[in-house]
């Protein structure tokens, strides 16, 4: 067994909280120490507003879980200080196989552009990724920033109020209370936070167990993304391998409804499936294996009052696309700027109700792509299947069905068309990608990469046009960074941010997303912009 | 943004009936099924405009 699931990660501690004669207020809690609640504490600190992280636990999460993390995420992560460290350890792949009974049907390549800091997805399992952010709290510790973890710390209830949130606390020792401004609940799918406010949280279940196993084995197998429909080895059912980092592959095994989990689960169960699956003669050893049924779900609302709800405790859905912890980490990108204008008096609570419009549009977007892609690898009736298997027929002869596999739509990072945060688009003529609510592509400069320099606060980026080095509004500081398309070797400034415009100057949020562009600099406009993406102004 | 064609538009209409019949000729009912699920993706595609399929799909679950 793998001594990373067998070491506390942050034992539990006493607080003095614990012996406070009254309930000790902080500015923020977040519930759960998973990679969502982790991200948000070091957002949070980095910034040094004083966060407190309660978890039940004390180690990383059992098995690999979540293990497929995208650009978008890893670009996040640098901002939060450890996307470089994920990379490393990770695995990158660009190359999917998608086999039908026992031959292959079809190939893709995830055909990575050019010029980007981050690759399009790496392998990395869960509890690697959750070491190198406890890491990063132990660093920023270090640093004298004001960031917590306590581990053992289980909440039991939870009251609300106008300004505050109490949450009574359990520990190995005793229970105590404590206050918060703010509670952020990343407790998972199962979030005992929403059960305690007697939250909604409704979806589509799927009828369907998936057997999960994390195997270490020396294998040929090429680092590439392998999806089975129906093979000799898993009749009528679908099946996935994927390579993790230290020999260690994830093999995910369709097992249908009606079926005995613990039966299954038994390693006398579970071996002959893989010895089917991976030949008799390939030597493995079984490292985790879980059974999983899921759902695809969200919350009506993400925001109640003072507490807010981020990562799978607010959206589920399955795991074909790799949905989950890569819209958890856009769910806090998105709030922490927020809340910190909101917490220092610069913008209105009302910013918020935009966490909840963002991303509940993200969510959809998510719940609708992995619905469908469950749709289409699980067939609920006979024409389901008879259609799903005529696509991967003709898939296999002809290219145009090939657009029609769905073995997992993978995660995209989330365009906020039509949020309330953005300035109508005011660049002629300039790159879809890149219209306000889009989150900026990267781009390489001559000493290294554009997203560093757009990380964490409001930018002006300018591309061959004048403005301000600087201005305030509202109490809050923007600076320009002004590039030139002389400078542009690769030409992907040009490209992703100019298209046929001579020049163009973007208003740039702190979680990398345009809030407004147009060809040039005009004080007023640039004013309200930024007035209305933090939430003061109305467009007109 | 073409229309669906509902109006008479196939040459030779007894001949196309006949072939698809002899397609089927000698499948199972499941091959037959399948056929016809592909032969609709062939048609499908060939067709491509997203409105023109969403007419037809109304207009063959309104006799369905």
């Amino acid at each position: 067994m793998n001594k990373i699931f067998e070491v506390p990660l942050y034992a539990y501690e006493r607080s003095p909280d614990q012996d406070a004669p009254t309930p000790v207020r902080h500015p923020v809690i977040v519930i759960g120490a998973g990679p969502i609640g982790l991200a948000a504490a070091i957002d949070l600190a980095q910034n040094d507003t004083p966060v407190v992280v309660l978890d039940d636990n004390d180690k990383v999460s059992f098995g690999s879980r979540a293990i497929c993390f995208a650009k978008r995420p890893l670009e996040i992560l640098d901002r939060l200080g450890c996307g470089h460290e994920m990379v490393e350890k990770g695995v990158e792949w660009d190359l999917g196989k998608v086999f039908f009974d026992d031959r292959q049907v079809y190939e893709f390549d995830l055909l990575p552009e050019e010029g980007h800091e981050f690759p399009a997805f790496i392998n990395l399992q869960q509890y690697y990724f959750e070491e190198y952010l406890v890491n990063r709290v132990r660093a920023l510790q270090a640093q004298g920033k004001p960031i917590e973890i306590r581990g053992k710390n289980k909440v039991e209830a939870i009251g609300t109020h106008d300004d505050h949130v109490t949450l009574e606390v359990q520990t190995p020792e005793d229970s105590y209370v404590i206050e918060a401004d703010w509670l952020i609940a990343c407790d998972g799918a199962n979030s005992p936070t929403r059960r305690m406010l007697g939250l909604d949280f409704v979806g589509r279940v799927f009828e369907d167990n998936f057997l999960i196993a994390d195997v270490i084995m020396e294998a040929d197998f090429p680092t590439e993304r392998w999806f089975w429909f129906d093979p000799p080895f898993n009749r009528g059912q679908s099946a996935l391998l994927h390579k993790q980092p230290d020999g260690v592959w994830r093999i995910d095994l369709q097992l249908g409804w009606d079926i005995d989990k613990e039966e299954e689960k038994k390693p006398e169960n579970v071996i002959p499936r893989l010895k089917a699956m991976l030949g008799e003669d390939v030597e493995f050893e079984l490292e985790w294996v879980s059974i999983y049924t899921f759902q695809c779900r969200r919350m009506e609302e993400f925001r109640h009052g003072r507490v807010i709800f981020a990562g799978d405790a607010a959206h589920q859905v399955s795991p074909f696309g790799a949905r989950g912890a890569n819209s958890g980490l856009q769910d806090t990108d998105n709030l922490i700027w927020k809340l910190q204008l909101v917490m220092d008096d610069k913008a209105p609570e009302s910013l918020l109700d935009s966490y909840d419009i963002e991303r509940i549009h993200g969510a959809d977007e998510n719940i609708l792509n992995s619905t469908r892609s469950t749709d289409f690898i699980t067939p609920k009736s006979e024409i389901s299947r008879t259609l799903r298997d005529a696509v991967l027929d003709l898939a296999e002869e002809y290219q145009f069905a090939r657009p029609l596999v769905n073995s997992g739509r993978l995660s995209v990072p989330c365009t906020y068309d039509g949020s309330p945060l953005n300035t109508a688009d005011a660049l002629e003529q300039g790159p879809a990608r890149t219209r306000p609510g889009s989150p900026c592509p990267d781009v390489p400069l001559g000493d290294g990469f554009l997203l560093p320099k757009l990380a964490g606060k409001f930018t002006l980026l300018t591309i061959d046009a004048e403005a301000p080095d600087s201005f305030e509004e509202s109490g809050i500081e923007v600076t320009r960074l002004a590039l030139s398309v002389k400078d542009d070797k690769t030409l992907a400034l040009k490209q992703r941010y100019l298209g046929a415009a001579p020049s163009a100057v973007y208003l740039i949020r702190p979680d990398q997303h345009v809030a407004a562009r147009r060809e040039s600099w005009n004080e007023n406009i640039f004013r309200a912009a930024l007035r209305r993406a933090t939430g003061q102004e109305q467009q007109k | 943004m073409t229309e669906l064609t509902l109006t008479p538009n196939i040459d030779s209409a007894d001949d196309f009936y006949a072939d698809l019949l002899a397609a089927h000729e000698g499948l199972s009912k499941a091959e037959s099924d399948a056929f016809n699920a592909r032969l609709i993706l062939v048609l499908a595609n060939h067709i491509g405009d997203r409105s023109v399929l969403s007419a037809a799909i109304e207009a063959a679950r309104r006799k369905g």
